[in-house]
């Protein structure tokens, strides 16, 4: 498997072995604290707090219209919460902006694929790296020295996780002639090369076959235990939830209704009662 | 019905070509004056690409339909006719680089962002009312008189290809000047949106917002820029229409011409515009001289006006059978 050669990663990350989850996860990284959303009179999301910590693979589900996706855009600041705050690595905000959460380290993936559809595989990707550049456009433009080898840099990195993703074979297709399948990965693929310290994803899993879910499931997991990037993630699949998450927080009509690992959220009773529906 | 999509495509092309080379064929008209029309059209069709270019540029990054572009060119000319009065004509045109950037900052903040997620009739007439805003605020500010951009290229024509037709082709200096700088610009145009980060960006923002935002790209500062190079785009072709014909309040109607362009060469797409543009130029021009005396002949009619109208039909063909012009992008929705 081939790594990431941007940061030198501790050695604890460099172990073929994931190290067990108390030794892995670390503090809070991410948390959202009574957050309400409303859209016109409609609350999709009523007082819902829960932390990220650090490292690990957090899981939220619920039954469709739970609010799961408004809560991912509220943290990525496509949406602005009426109530609430987001805290994210010491920094309180009311309302977070799309670009700022990028620039501090939260990447996402879009449960409808949401790709540069003329661009190639290699470009979208690239496009991830472009908040990073810093030299100007006209040097750009004109290809000089610092300008060609940074291009050239980022360039490497993009090719280092189009290898991680396996999807070498595709770099100049354009993406909308792509599998479904493969796609979900260049979205995957664009939010990895922002190097997250936080990746939202959302429902990555929509819609594919089981190969294909073992395949993603291979790559979040790799994405976790060789990089150290902390996981959110929305999926209904349970046998995948149940798997993967270190923990998992449940939402129904808006509510929490369960918060705690993936034992834990199995016996609880609102949980059971929301999926299964509760007899009066 | 279900026609392959290359038939109306080569259909119209064949039946261009063919007006274009009948009445050279016919042996009615001296080469060198149909070249000399062919020509006229071509830089007509320049300006047209460059209005029609301004648009294009707006809508992919934005959705907007920015029916303002007109406006801008004609507040461009006379920002760089009035300027000019006072300076040299290059510190004129960097002058009006000044303003047009300024504006793009203005329209982003006070009509864009407040408006962003309305629909896109809201924000369709809220262009509207930059261009009238703008027609008018132009006229405050710099005068409603005509004025002149001398660019300082001699006005009398040269005469080229002399030993190839009879006679000669004449040509105005200034035309050559303008295809020279359309080119260049339309070339600086293509290296910005390919090689640069920030072309990139654009790139991404018109085909996804929400997902461009996720990697990092502010909206805001992309429309100032998009607005930024519209408004260049808009000197160009401000000053190259107002050396030739003088600045007047006619320019911003050119916008009307640069509907069927878009129509014609596919809303998002830039090189759509140019060829469009140039189609649509040489079309009505050659029709005019070409098409209209055998028709007034044929059916009494009282005179030309083909140049008008000629453009809309085509248009209207376009959109019965090619709706999404010759370069746009075919939309599948998936529901």
């Amino acid at each position: 498997m081939a790594s990431l050669p941007v940061q030198a990663l501790p050695a604890s990350k460099r172990l073929d072995e994931p190290p067990p989850a108390h030794t892995r996860i670390g503090p809070v990284i991410l948390s959202v604290a009574n957050i309400s959303l409303d859209f016109g009179g409609v609350r999709a999301i009523s007082d819902v707090s829960f932390d990220v910590r650090e490292h690990e693979v957090l899981a939220i589900i619920g039954p469709n219209g739970a609010g799961k996706s408004s809560m991912l855009n509220v943290i990525n600041g496509v949406y602005h919460a009426q109530q609430g705050r987001i805290r994210f690595k010491d920094r309180e905000f009311a309302a977070m902006q799309p670009h700022r959460a990028a620039a501090m380290g939260i990447a996402r993936t879009f449960q409808n694929l949401a790709l540069f559809k003329g661009m190639s595989v290699l470009d979208n990707i690239m496009t991830g790296r472009n908040m990073k550049m810093r030299t100007g456009i006209l040097a750009q433009a004109l290809r000089v020295g610092p300008a060609e080898r940074e291009e050239m840099r980022h360039r490497e990195v993009v090719e280092h996780i189009i290898d991680f993703l396996e999807i070498q074979a595709y770099r100049k297709t354009p993406v909308g002639r792509l599998a479904y399948g493969l796609q979900k990965r260049v979205d995957l693929g664009r939010a990895l090369a922002l190097e997250p310290e936080v990746l939202l994803l959302d429902e990555p899993m929509a819609g594919m076959n089981v190969e294909e879910k073992q395949d993603m499931c291979r790559f979040i997991l790799d994405v976790n235990e060789q990089y150290g990037t902390t996981i959110v993630l929305i999926e209904h699949d349970m046998g995948v939830v149940m798997d993967i998450s270190d923990r998992i927080v449940v939402l129904d009509y808006g509510r929490k209704i369960g918060d705690g690992t993936p034992g834990e959220v199995r016996g609880n009773r609102a949980v059971i009662d929301a999926y299964l529906g509760a007899t009066h | 019905m279900n026609i392959p999509r290359y038939v109306p495509v080569a259909a119209l092309s064949a039946l261009l070509a063919a007006g274009l080379i009948a009445p050279l064929a016919t042996g009615e008209t001296a080469p060198g004056f149909w070249v000399e029309v062919l020509i006229g059209g071509l830089m007509t069709g320049v300006l047209y690409s460059l209005v029609a270019l301004g648009f294009v540029l707006i809508f992919k990054a934005s959705g907007v339909f920015n029916f303002a572009q007109g406006a801008m060119v004609l507040f461009a000319a006379l920002a760089v006719a009035r300027l000019a009065e006072r300076m040299p004509v290059w510190a004129a045109v960097i002058g009006a680089v000044v303003i047009m950037i300024a504006l793009a900052f203005a329209v982003e903040r006070l009509v864009l962002r407040p408006l962003v997620n309305q629909d896109a009739v809201a924000l369709l007439m809220a262009t509207l009312g930059i261009t009238f805003f703008l027609n008018g605020f132009g006229q405050s500010i710099w005068g409603s008189d005509i004025y002149e951009i001398n660019l300082g290229i001699p006005r009398e024509p040269m005469m080229v290809l002399g030993n190839v037709f009879e006679g000669g082709v004449l040509v105005n200096r200034d035309d050559i000047a303008a295809a020279i700088t359309a080119v260049l610009l339309v070339g600086a145009l293509a290296v910005f949106f390919r090689r640069t980060a920030t072309g990139r960006a654009l790139r991404a923002v018109a085909d996804d917002h929400q997902a461009a935002q996720s990697i990092g790209i502010p909206l805001d500062r992309i429309w100032v820029i998009v607005w930024s190079v519209a408004g260049v785009v808009a000197i160009v072709g401000g000053v190259i229409w107002g050396g030739k014909l003088g600045v007047q309040f006619s320019i911003s109607q050119v916008a009307l011409k640069a509907l069927p362009v878009v129509i014609l060469g596919g809303f998002e797409s830039v090189p759509g515009a140019i060829v469009g543009g140039l189609i649509i130029g040489v079309g009505e021009k050659m029709a005019e001289v070409f098409l209209a005396p055998p028709l007034i002949k044929a059916f009494d009619l009282a005179g030309g006006g083909i140049e008008n109208w000629f453009a809309y039909v085509l248009a209207l063909l376009f959109l019965l059978v090619r709706p999404e012009g010759l370069f746009g992008e075919r939309r599948i929705d998936r529901v």
